[in-house]
Formats: structure tokens, C-alpha cells, sequence
């Protein structure tokens, strides 16, 4: 059958030519994204530039935009995104200059990698032969190690898009596999300077990641134990911390959210600057009849935290 | 068909609207209810960060809540949505997590035997009331507006734990709903993207940045309002509209932001105060007046 690939062309010598071509090829049941296109550049249109190579969801080269979403195309088939021969739009990667076509610039990437120191940095005698690390610690790593860093993730991470700063899924993802790794003796440091800003905290947990990512590496899972590490830690000073924990302090207490206390309590008591800030916002809430002033709560507030005490004391 | 409900900690709180709107709303389609009063917060992925057992303890408790009444859950916010989803799945691919979670919930009397189904209103709307019904209560057609869908994130992803495989309608639900007004559904990029609240108060100017971007390209498009079933979303796209507005080139979005019962509501004639409409931060004085203006709905 015919399918009809609406791609995005660009073209850094023509800059003012870009926009989007289509070029219809013949499908079967098992063509992949990539075969068609492919296709479209062996067949039809040599001057059609892309990445791919292993054609095998290993290598991770072939990561680009399908119908707006991040897709590994050599793993993607026509018929899973266009079951009634819909068209399928293609992009280039996203959060990433566009070199040409759905080649992207992977620099930012790759200097993301690099922030996050990824070695392992043993501390203390060096063993004879190599350093040993137990099955069960190193077991739960392999769903991190399993990342082929192809830029899915960062590619449709909604942080990224307003804050080219933040360190990103990948580079975090990573992160965590050495802070967790039991034959690395930085982990306080690691956590520490992930603890900064554009660091864990900055996630929005929008889980666009976990989405998108083709080898289930669960980037934002990553990024969520790692907050609770660092507060473990020591970190405890950051509003992100502080906003953790006044949320589990207000349900512990009323079964319920207290937003308002989350709110200053995030902040800071003690942070004029920041809770003048948001007395406007405040304000306006007053005026429209909408400020919490009172705490909800369960009807049953002390069976809820019942709960909290019998999971937090395990 | 009854429901226990579970309105969620931001209905009761910063967004009070939505629980009046929602209120209004299914007392209009007839659906009964009782909420589950005793119920905690979901987490709302907060909790979860800190101790993801504990949430989903809390979270099965509530589930085992609406098993001795013996309907489902209807929820009226997305993150609630996405989180109990979310709990539910796991703790239902293991039994063996599910046993140690029902010990914790035995001193109460409580066990969850898995059974909860967890549903959005604007899930129950699409998929049991269904569109002939509920457009049989509408009085308007809202056939002169044009509306933005924003999800959130919660009740998108991860998509397989939000049943879309069984339930393909739900990935455009909330276009239907609109459409099924006689209103336009405008397809913005910012639809399932976040909205930024989660980092409102740890990284404001990306929070901020979220709210410009996605409000401002909405009314680059034309639309008349956003429509969301996320009070989350609503908080920050509303409340904090007016700092974000700072952000773009003119200054100014003023893009009123309607929970979702609220639209509905407005294409069943209900006056505005019914809907709580006066508690927006962004006015939505010229959507009612269109609203308003409209043809009456036909059949």
C-alpha cells in the first residue's frame, strides 16, 4: 500500500527553503519508519539527510520526531503510528539545532554528559585486581545501563524547551547509575552538585521521558530517587527539598494538601523577599474569593496517618 | 451508574470553582455520587518522590475505600487521575507488593482485592454517559467559540498505565467533549505538555516561561479560552497568567482558563455564578458574553 511521509526539510545553505516536503512510497505491514524513509533517499530524493545505521534500536542514531513525538524510527512501524494510511509528519529531534533535515547538533548532549562526571571514581585502597560490586547492588542499574543515548528524551523533555540549562533525562539518567554504582566513593559530592540549580530539582515530572524513551530507562524515575538521596544526604536546604517536605508533613497531618503552607513553606518562613513576591498572586486570590485559607482535611485524618507511620517506620 | 467520588485536595482548595462547576454539572446529567470522604491526597507525585510506598499505600486505601461501596472511583482532576492509575498498576502487577501494602490497611479493616476501576469525569463522559446523552443537555451551542484543550500531563502519561490501548477515545477526549459543545477545538502544541506548576515554587522563571509559552501560542491561535480537567494546570495557567503575561512581546495573554465541568456547564445554560465563572483571576466575562450569545443548541 501507499504512505505518504510529510518530512521537514532544512537546508543551512538556503535557510529560507525550509518547510515540509511529502514523498509517497510503497508499505507493507512490517516496513519501519526508517525503511521508508530510506526509501524516499535511495529512490526518490538523494539530498534527503538523516542519521541511522545498526537499523536495530542499538546504536541509537535514528532518533527524530513522529507525529510530534519522539520515536526511535528503526523500532517504529509505518502501521503502528498510521494504521488507516494516515500521513506521518516527521521532525527533526527536538531541543537540538537542526545540522540539516533530521540530523541534529548533539553537542549540548554531549556536553550535558560530560557535566555529570561519567566515570566511576573509587575512593580508598586500590584492590590487587579489580574492584568488585555485588550482583544485588549492581542488578537494578542494568534499566539505566540499558540507555543507548539516542536523545529521545531530551528531545521532547518540556524543560529543556524553556531552560537549555537544565542538565536534561539523559545526562541525569546517567547521573544516577554512578551515584548509585557501590564501587563509586563520590556520592555525596555527586549528589551535592546535582543538587544545584538545573539539576535534579529543576524536573517537572511530566513524564515525558518515560514516554518516549524506546529502552525503558525511566529517566524521571532516576531524577526522583535521586531528590530523595540527596535529601538523605544532608540536601535538605533547597525549596525543592523543602517543598517535599512540607507536602508529606501537611497530609501526614490532615490527610489532605495544605497548599497554602506548601507554598510558604517552599519558599522559606524566613524568606521576606520571595513571600512578598507572591503577595500579589495572593492578593488577586483573596479578591476573586478563591485564597485557601482553611485546610481541608480526611475525615478520618488519623487513620491516614496511621499509615504514614507504619510505612515511614519500616 | 454510581461513582465514588474523589474530588481531590485542589478542588476543595485553591480552585473551589471546579468543585461548584463539577457539582452543577453532573447533578444536571444525573450522576449519582458519594465521595469518599475518609480518602488522603493522592501524593500528587510529590509524596512519591519521598517514598513511593507510601503512596501507593495511600492510594490503595482509597481504592479499597470505593470497593466496599462497590463502584468506581470518579475523579475530577487529572494528576489525582494519573497518580491513582499509576498506584494501581503497580501494586496490581504485584500481588506479593499488594499483600504488604493490605497488612499495613488490616489494622483498619481494610483490603484491597483489586478490583477499583479509577475514572475522570471526562473519561466517564465520553466512554459510559456518551456524547448523545450528554448533549441532549445542552441548550447552547457554543458554535461562535473557539477552545484550546490542555490536558496535563498526568492523564497522558505513561499512556500505558492510563488504559489507552483499550480505550484509544480517551488520547482525544477532551476534543470531543469540546467539539460536542459546537465549539472549535483548537490543536495547540502545548495540549499534553506541562504546565509548569510541579516547579512553580522551585524554579519559578521556568514555570512562568511554560505558562507564556503555552497560553500566548493558544491565543496566537485564535482561541477564546483554554478548556483543562487539571485544577493543577488551572492554578498556574490562571493565577499566574498575569506575571507570565510579562514574558511575551506585547505584555499581554488575558486568556481565560475554564475547568472543564465549567464549559460544559456553559453550553447548558447555567448562569456564570453556577459555574463559579467570578473566581477567575483571568476574566472570562467575554466567553460568557459569547456564550451566551449563542444559538440555542439544536435536538
Amino acid at each position: 500500500m501507499e504512505q505518504t511521509l510529510r518530512v521537514k526539510r532544512y537546508d543551512p545553505e538556503n535557510p529560507g527553503s525550509a518547510g515540509y516536503q511529502e514523498y509517497t512510497v510503497e508499505v507493507t505491514d512490517t516496513t519501519t519508519i526508517l525503511d521508508a524513509l530510506l526509501t524516499v533517499r535511495e529512490e526518490m530524493d538523494g539530498t534527503l539527510s538523516m542519521r541511522c545505521s545498526c537499523r536495530a534500536s542499538i546504536c541509537g542514531s535514528c532518533a527524530m520526531r513522529v507525529n510530534g513525538q519522539a520515536k526511535l524510527v528503526c523500532k517504529t512501524r509505518v502501521n503502528s503510528v498510521a494504521p488507516d494510511g494516515e500521513t506521518i509528519t516527521i521532525d527533526p529531534a527536538g531541543n537540538m539545532p537542526v545540522i540539516k533535515d533530521l540530523v541534529v547538533e548533539f553537542k549540548p548532549f554531549w556536553d550535558k554528559m560530560r557535566a555529570i562526571t561519567p566515570y566511576l571514581q573509587p575512593e580508598g585502597e586500590v584492590p590487587e585486581a579489580e574492584y568488585l560490586a555485588s550482583d544485588d547492588e549492581m542488578v537494578h542499574l542494568v534499566g539505566v545501563v540499558n540507555c543507548i543515548q539516542c536523545g529521545a528524551c531530551v528531545s521532547d523533555c518540556t524543560v529543556l524547551e524553556v531552560d537549555s540549562s537544565f542538565l536534561g533525562p539523559a545526562a541525569l539518567a546517567k547521573a544516577y547509575r554512578f551515584v548509585k554504582d557501590p564501587r563509586d566513593g563520590h556520592q555525596k559530592d555527586r549528589l551535592g552538585a546535582l543538587n544545584e540549580s538545573s539539576g535534579v530539582w529543576d524536573c517537572t515530572r511530566c513524564m515525558q521521558c518515560v514516554e518516549v524513551c524506546p529502552k525503558d530507562v525511566n529517566p524521571m524515575g532516576r531524577i526522583m530517587a535521586m531528590r530523595d538521596l540527596a535529601m538523605e544526604v544532608g540536601y535538605n536546604n533547597t525549596s525543592g527539598s523543602r517543598h517535599t517536605e512540607s507536602f508529606a508533613r501537611t497530609v501526614k497531618k490532615n490527610g489532605r494538601l495544605d497548599e497554602t503552607r506548601l507554598a510558604v513553606d517552599s519558599m522559606g518562613i524566613f524568606n521576606i523577599p520571595a513571600l512578598l513576591a507572591e503577595a500579589p498572586v495572593g492578593l488577586r486570590a483573596i479578591r476573586k474569593g478563591k485564597f485557601p485559607w482553611k485546610a481541608h482535611k480526611s475525615s478520618e485524618p488519623n487513620k491516614v496517618k496511621r499509615v504514614f507511620e507504619k510505612i515511614e517506620g519500616e | 451508574m454510581k461513582y465514588a467520588f474523589y474530588p481531590g485536595c485542589v478542588a476543595r482548595g485553591g480552585t473551589p470553582e471546579l468543585l461548584v462547576s463539577a457539582n452543577a454539572v453532573m447533578d444536571r446529567l444525573g450522576i449519582e455520587r458519594e465521595e469518599i470522604v475518609s480518602a488522603a491526597c493522592t501524593g500528587a507525585g510529590v509524596l512519591q518522590e519521598r517514598n513511593q510506598k507510601l503512596g501507593d499505600a495511600l492510594n490503595v486505601r482509597t481504592f479499597a475505600l470505593a470497593e466496599q461501596m462497590g463502584v468506581p472511583i470518579m475523579t475530577i482532576c487529572s494528576t489525582c487521575q494519573g497518580v491513582m492509575s499509576q498506584a494501581n498498576r503497580r501494586v496490581l502487577q504485584d500481588p506479593e507488593y499488594l499483600a504488604e501494602i493490605n497488612t499495613v490497611l488490616a489494622e483498619e479493616g481494610l483490603e484491597y482485592k483489586g478490583t477499583t476501576v479509577i475514572k475522570h469525569l471526562l473519561w466517564v463522559l465520553v466512554e459510559e454517559i456518551g456524547i448523545e446523552e450528554l448533549q441532549k443537555t445542552f441548550t447552547k451551542e457554543l458554535s461562535g467559540l473557539n477552545f484550546a484543550p490542555f490536558y496535563g500531563c498526568y492523564i497522558v502519561r505513561p499512556s500505558d498505565a492510563l488504559g489507552f490501548d483499550e480505550n484509544p477515545e480517551r488520547e482525544t477526549s477532551l476534543e470531543t467533549l469540546i467539539e460536542a459543545t459546537g465549539a472549535v477545538a483548537v490543536d495547540n502544541d502545548g495540549k499534553t505538555k506541562c504546565c509548569g506548576l510541579p516547579i512553580l515554587l522551585i524554579n519559578q522563571g521556568n514555570a512562568l516561561q511554560m505558562v507564556s509559552n503555552h497560553t500566548g501560542e493558544a491565543k496566537d491561535m485564535g482561541a477564546d479560552a483554554m478548556v483543562t480537567p487539571c485544577p493543577l494546570c488551572h492554578l498556574n495557567l490562571d493565577g499566574y497568567q498575569p506575571k507570565a503575561a510579562k514574558r511575551r512581546p506585547n505584555g499581554k495573554i488575558d486568556l481565560p482558563i475554564l475547568h472543564l465541568p465549567q464549559m460544559l456547564g456553559l453550553a447548558m445554560g447555567m448562569q456564570p455564578k453556577e459555574l463559579g465563572l467570578q473566581r477567575h483571576i483571568i476574566s472570562a466575562k467575554e466567553v460568557i458574553g459569547k456564550a451566551a450569545a449563542s444559538p440555542a443548541a439544536v435536538g
